[in-house]
């Protein structure tokens, strides 16, 4: 193989696993250093920066850095990431006096933002700063989005959420609320510098089975409903309640349904229990209250009497795979019924564009959504972004967050009359944290704990009460605890070959097997011949030059790395040193000018 | 700050057919100067041990005094040890192997401590063929008393401060092959593919095996014109590879014929030698051993593999005839034969 280029960012980037799986690359371990070390609002502002809602998505983030986090890998939890993230907003100080603010001269360049949720206000939040005036259109009473009227308020507090909102609101962000956008070609006409369109997915998909239109009047769409509960426009259900569908949506509308008066409350799935799209915290949430996830039925029939909703008949399949891994539910002709009183349809959601006109520049491709670049969010009229749910279909927050940086970036450019594809580098630092002898700048011990479980709030009280929040957060002390399984992924082991004398100490000292000296050879033949053989291809080796007195190389595998120090605490010559690699996904208007070629 | 080495290993981290982990076979952190030889010893040691395999608590380790009789703290954390006298681990090894020869005995001694305060004992073990493997971590200097030249220091060896050693250095292989040594190796700490098969190949020996380890001291004894450093040692050894097949294992490595020759073991494993490799003469014949280390030696160069093996002849127990059984296991109706038998010696000494 040839010698690892360390200097590609992106090289140390991927071993930060958290952080590298992250749709916005939030520095992770950074932050949970900075709990550890009591520093709530420095570690709440390292959040912020990143993905702009903290306390929101300590609540209710998709978490799909903890599937990756290294931890999972050598034990058998991962570190509870999200909910460290809620601990550094729950005790955070003021931190109003760090928010940017517009400044005093605009820059003069007006934005349309259509929709206020989660990827326009981060669109705002990067361009109000830089002296752009933002005007937010919104068909809801309040800013958030999908935020508000989809996330129950068990799960997420109105107040968290006002909160977060508000810090972008206040910048100095225009908004007009409760004003449908019904026509783009309109917006367009009023002259904008740029316009950009989150406006999420808002259609629900339906179920067009016998019985749909005669007993509708208990069959919601799930979404419709949960922003109907969330807007207080629905403030009861029926006894028994059937909810379809196996996604997060489907776990929210079953929990809210049990607060609703739901006593028999349902999941019923296509899917086997393991397929499904909720993640598996949802899940568990839900089956702890009482809810039973019912899987291998397919809908069927809506059944009703005189106009009523009476039930449901399902075919009961088996899963079956072919050859090639493609799953089919195969009946088994047993036909399933189950009595109901109100059924929710929570099986999917659709992007919806019928105020967009076909004729004004923007091109819809397949399934009748917009052709947008997924790297620069640029329609094909240069002046429409888009971002979030709305870009490139539903997804979540955290992603919605990492979209609307890279349009501001985009919008910033386009304003400028620059390239809209010459994207900003990252900004990345890699300083040694060594400080003395057996000292360094991080907490190198390794916790033996497993994985701490948040507090719950009594469900006798919280099924009562639809505003109660369930989850409690960590304490300080467990949120201290937790952070120390934090294996500072961050802080790197970087390796000198010009220092190597070949002693071998590192090797011996490893814990976890990962580092060798061996003659070098094709990556596959390396992978094999290591002291713990190399057998995750997505995880990278780090290859040496060829060092001097024996012509190996060094070789090792970044798998299960514990970034303990040990090999630099033991290399008599420094040749390995660890050092903090901190990776910054660099925002609307912070990059340096671009060299002059 | 933290020293301490995390509880986690490797998830796929294999397990030998004993069923332990490397683990089983580690001790304490290691406190000696980073990048010592002795610590890769030590992790040579523990290789070898899960490789073979043994049961850590089947193996009795001895020491003397020195850096290098330290190591036993940082190896083999679940086996028995002895941190005996300056130099005289070897009677203390003969006591616990006559007490017990049912487990393994692993001796770990320095230049100081075997060829200079514990010469006389090294010389009598080493003669009566105890059953042990005699581990000598030699750096070529007294690293714990700030590097002064040692016994087995190379003449006209350079010492930190430039200064040359007039002396000439002991050679404890050649020496042990005259005493009757019944294997005797000699390998270099940063050559784990030769030290970790010499290492078993000694474990599995009957009788006395020494192993010549050279081991540079990073601190004292690691600079230019020093003979004991890294770099010096990586120019001039000769190594003459070794494969070690434990019982166990079928023969897998294909060579081909009359390119090696086979020493089989009393307990079956197999110890394979390549014959291309400067390494021509017959190793159980002493003289053709002594004669090969001095050519290499006069040549500046150091010869390292298994240098002599002599796996026939009988180690101490058998010579004086001791009970097979350890004496711990022995009860009162063993050791005291009762009045008949006493009054049958007494008639015969009438």
């Amino acid at each position: 193989m040839k010698p690892t280029d360390i200097g590609d960012p992106e090289y140390f980037h991927k071993v930060v696993d958290c952080q590298y799986a992250c749709p916005a690359h939030t520095p992770v371990p950074e932050y949970i250093r900075m709990i550890a070390a009591e520093r709530y609002t420095d570690a709440y502002m390292v959040n912020w920066e990143s993905n702009v809602f903290p306390g929101i998505l300590g609540r209710t983030c998709d978490r799909p850095c903890e599937p990756a986090c290294r931890r999972g890998r050598i034990e058998a939890d991962p570190v509870a990431i999200c909910r460290l993230k809620r601990a550094a907003a729950d005790n955070k100080g003021d931190v109003s006096e760090r928010m940017p603010s517009a400044p005093k001269t605009k820059n003069g360049k007006r934005i349309a933002l259509v929709g206020a949720g989660p990827s326009s206000l981060t669109v705002a939040r990067d361009l109000i700063p830089l002296g752009y005036d933002i005007e937010i259109f919104d068909d809801q009473p309040k800013a958030g989005g999908m935020m508000r009227s989809q996330i129950p308020v068990f799960r997420l507090p109105p107040g968290v959420l006002d909160e977060e909102v508000g810090f972008i609101i206040d910048m100095g962000a225009t908004t007009f609320l409760n004003h449908r956008v019904e026509s783009l070609r309109a917006v367009l006409a009023q002259d904008y510098d740029a316009i950009f369109v989150g406006t999420g997915a808002p259609r629900g998909s339906d179920l067009d089975i016998p019985g749909r239109k005669e007993a509708g009047a208990t069959i919601h769409v799930g979404i419709d409903w949960l922003s109907s509960v969330a807007f207080e426009h629905v403030e009861s259900i029926g006894k028994r309640v059937i909810v379809l569908g196996g996604g997060n949506t489907a776990m929210d509308c079953c929990r809210t349904a049990r607060r609703l008066g739901g006593e028999d409350v349902k999941v019923i799935v296509r899917s086997e229990f393991s397929k499904m799209k909720a993640s598996p915290w949802e899940k568990e949430d839900a089956m702890a209250e009482g809810i039973p996830i019912i899987n291998n039925h397919v809908p069927r029939a809506f059944l009703h009497e005189n106009g009523r909703l009476v039930g449901m008949s399902f075919d009961l399949v088996e899963v079956s795979y072919d050859d090639k891994g493609r799953r089919s539910l195969v009946p088994t002709g047993e036909v399933v019924e189950f009595p109901c009183d109100a059924a929710l349809i929570a099986i999917g959601q659709e992007n919806a564009f019928p105020w967009i006109e076909r004729d004004i520049g923007v091109e819809f491709g397949k399934w009748d959504v917009p052709v947008v670049d997924p790297q620069t969010f640029q329609s094909t009229n240069e002046k429409v972004f888009f971002g979030g749910d709305a870009a490139l279909g539903p997804k979540n927050i955290i992603t919605a967050v990492a979209h609307g940086h890279q349009a501001a970036i985009s919008i910033d450019l386009f304003c400028r009359g620059q390239d809209v594809r010459e994207r900003p580098a990252p900004g990345v630092t890699l300083i040694s944290q060594k400080m003395g002898m057996h000292e360094w700048s991080y907490d190198n011990g390794v916790s033996d704990d497993h994985r701490f479980k948040v507090p719950h709030a009594d469900p006798a009280l919280t099924l009562k009460n639809r505003k109660l929040e369930v989850e409690l957060g960590f304490d300080v002390r467990t949120a201290l605890a937790e952070a120390q399984r934090c294996l500072n992924c961050d802080v790197q082991t970087v390796f000198t070959t010009s220092r190597c004398i070949e002693c071998d100490a590192c090797v011996d000292i490893c814990p976890v097997d990962c580092i060798n000296f061996i003659a070098n050879d094709e990556e596959p033949v390396l992978r094999a011949g290591l002291r713990a053989p190399a057998l995750h291809a997505e995880q990278d080796l780090y290859v040496s030059d060829t060092l001097v007195q024996t012509s190996r190389v060094m070789v090792k595998d970044e798998n299960v790395c514990l970034h303990c120090g040990l090999c630099a605490e033991r290399c008599p010559t420094a040749a390995w040193d660890m050092q903090k690699f901190l990776y910054n996904v660099t925002k609307a208007g912070q990059a340096c000018a671009p060299s002059k070629r | 700050m933290t020293y301490q080495r995390p509880n986690f290993r490797h998830p796929d981290a294999p397990t030998n057919p004993l069923g332990y982990t490397r683990r089983d076979y580690e001790g304490s952190i290691s406190t000696l100067c980073a990048g010592c030889g002795h610590d890769s010893i030590s992790a040579a040691i523990i290789e070898a041990c899960f490789g073979l395999p043994l049961e850590p608590h089947r193996i009795a380790k001895l020491s003397g005094i020195g850096c290098s009789s330290k190591t036993p703290a940082y190896f083999l954390g679940r086996s028995h040890g002895f941190n005996s006298v300056h130099g005289r681990m070897p009677s203390v090894a003969t006591g616990a192997s006559l007490a017990n020869n049912e487990l393994v005995y692993i001796g770990v001694s320095g230049d100081g401590d075997s060829a200079s305060i514990g010469m006389g004992q090294f010389a009598h073990v080493v003669r009566r063929n105890l059953n042990m493997t005699y581990i000598v971590e030699n750096n070529g200097c007294y690293g714990l008393t700030k590097g002064q030249d040692s016994a087995t220091a190379d003449r006209g060896s350079k010492s930190k401060k430039g200064a040359s050693n007039p002396y000439e250095a002991i050679d404890l292989a050649s020496l042990a092959i005259q005493l009757g040594a019944t294997f005797v190796a000699r390998s270099f700490s940063g050559d784990r593919h030769q030290l970790v098969p010499l290492i078993q190949a000694a474990l599995s020996h009957k009788g006395f095996a020494l192993l010549d380890v050279m081991s540079p001291c990073v601190t004292f004894n690691n600079h230019t014109g020093s003979t004991k450093s890294y770099v010096h040692v990586r120019d001039h050894i000769d190594p003459a590879p070794v494969d070690f097949v434990p019982i166990r294992d079928e023969i897998k490595a294909s060579y081909e014929a009359g390119t090696t020759f086979e020493v089989r073991m009393h307990d079956g494993s197999v110890v394979r030698l390549h014959k291309d490799s400067g390494q021509e003469y017959d190793i159980e014949d002493p003289q053709a051993a002594l004669r090969a280390i001095a050519e290499h030696e006069q040549a500046g160069r150091t010869l390292t593999g298994l240098l002599y093996i002599d796996k026939d002849a009988p180690d101490l127990h058998k010579v004086l005839g001791t009970s097979p059984r350890p004496l711990n296991s022995m009860q009162e109706k063993d050791l005291c034969p009762g009045s008949k038998m006493l009054d049958s010696i007494n008639a015969g000494l009438r």
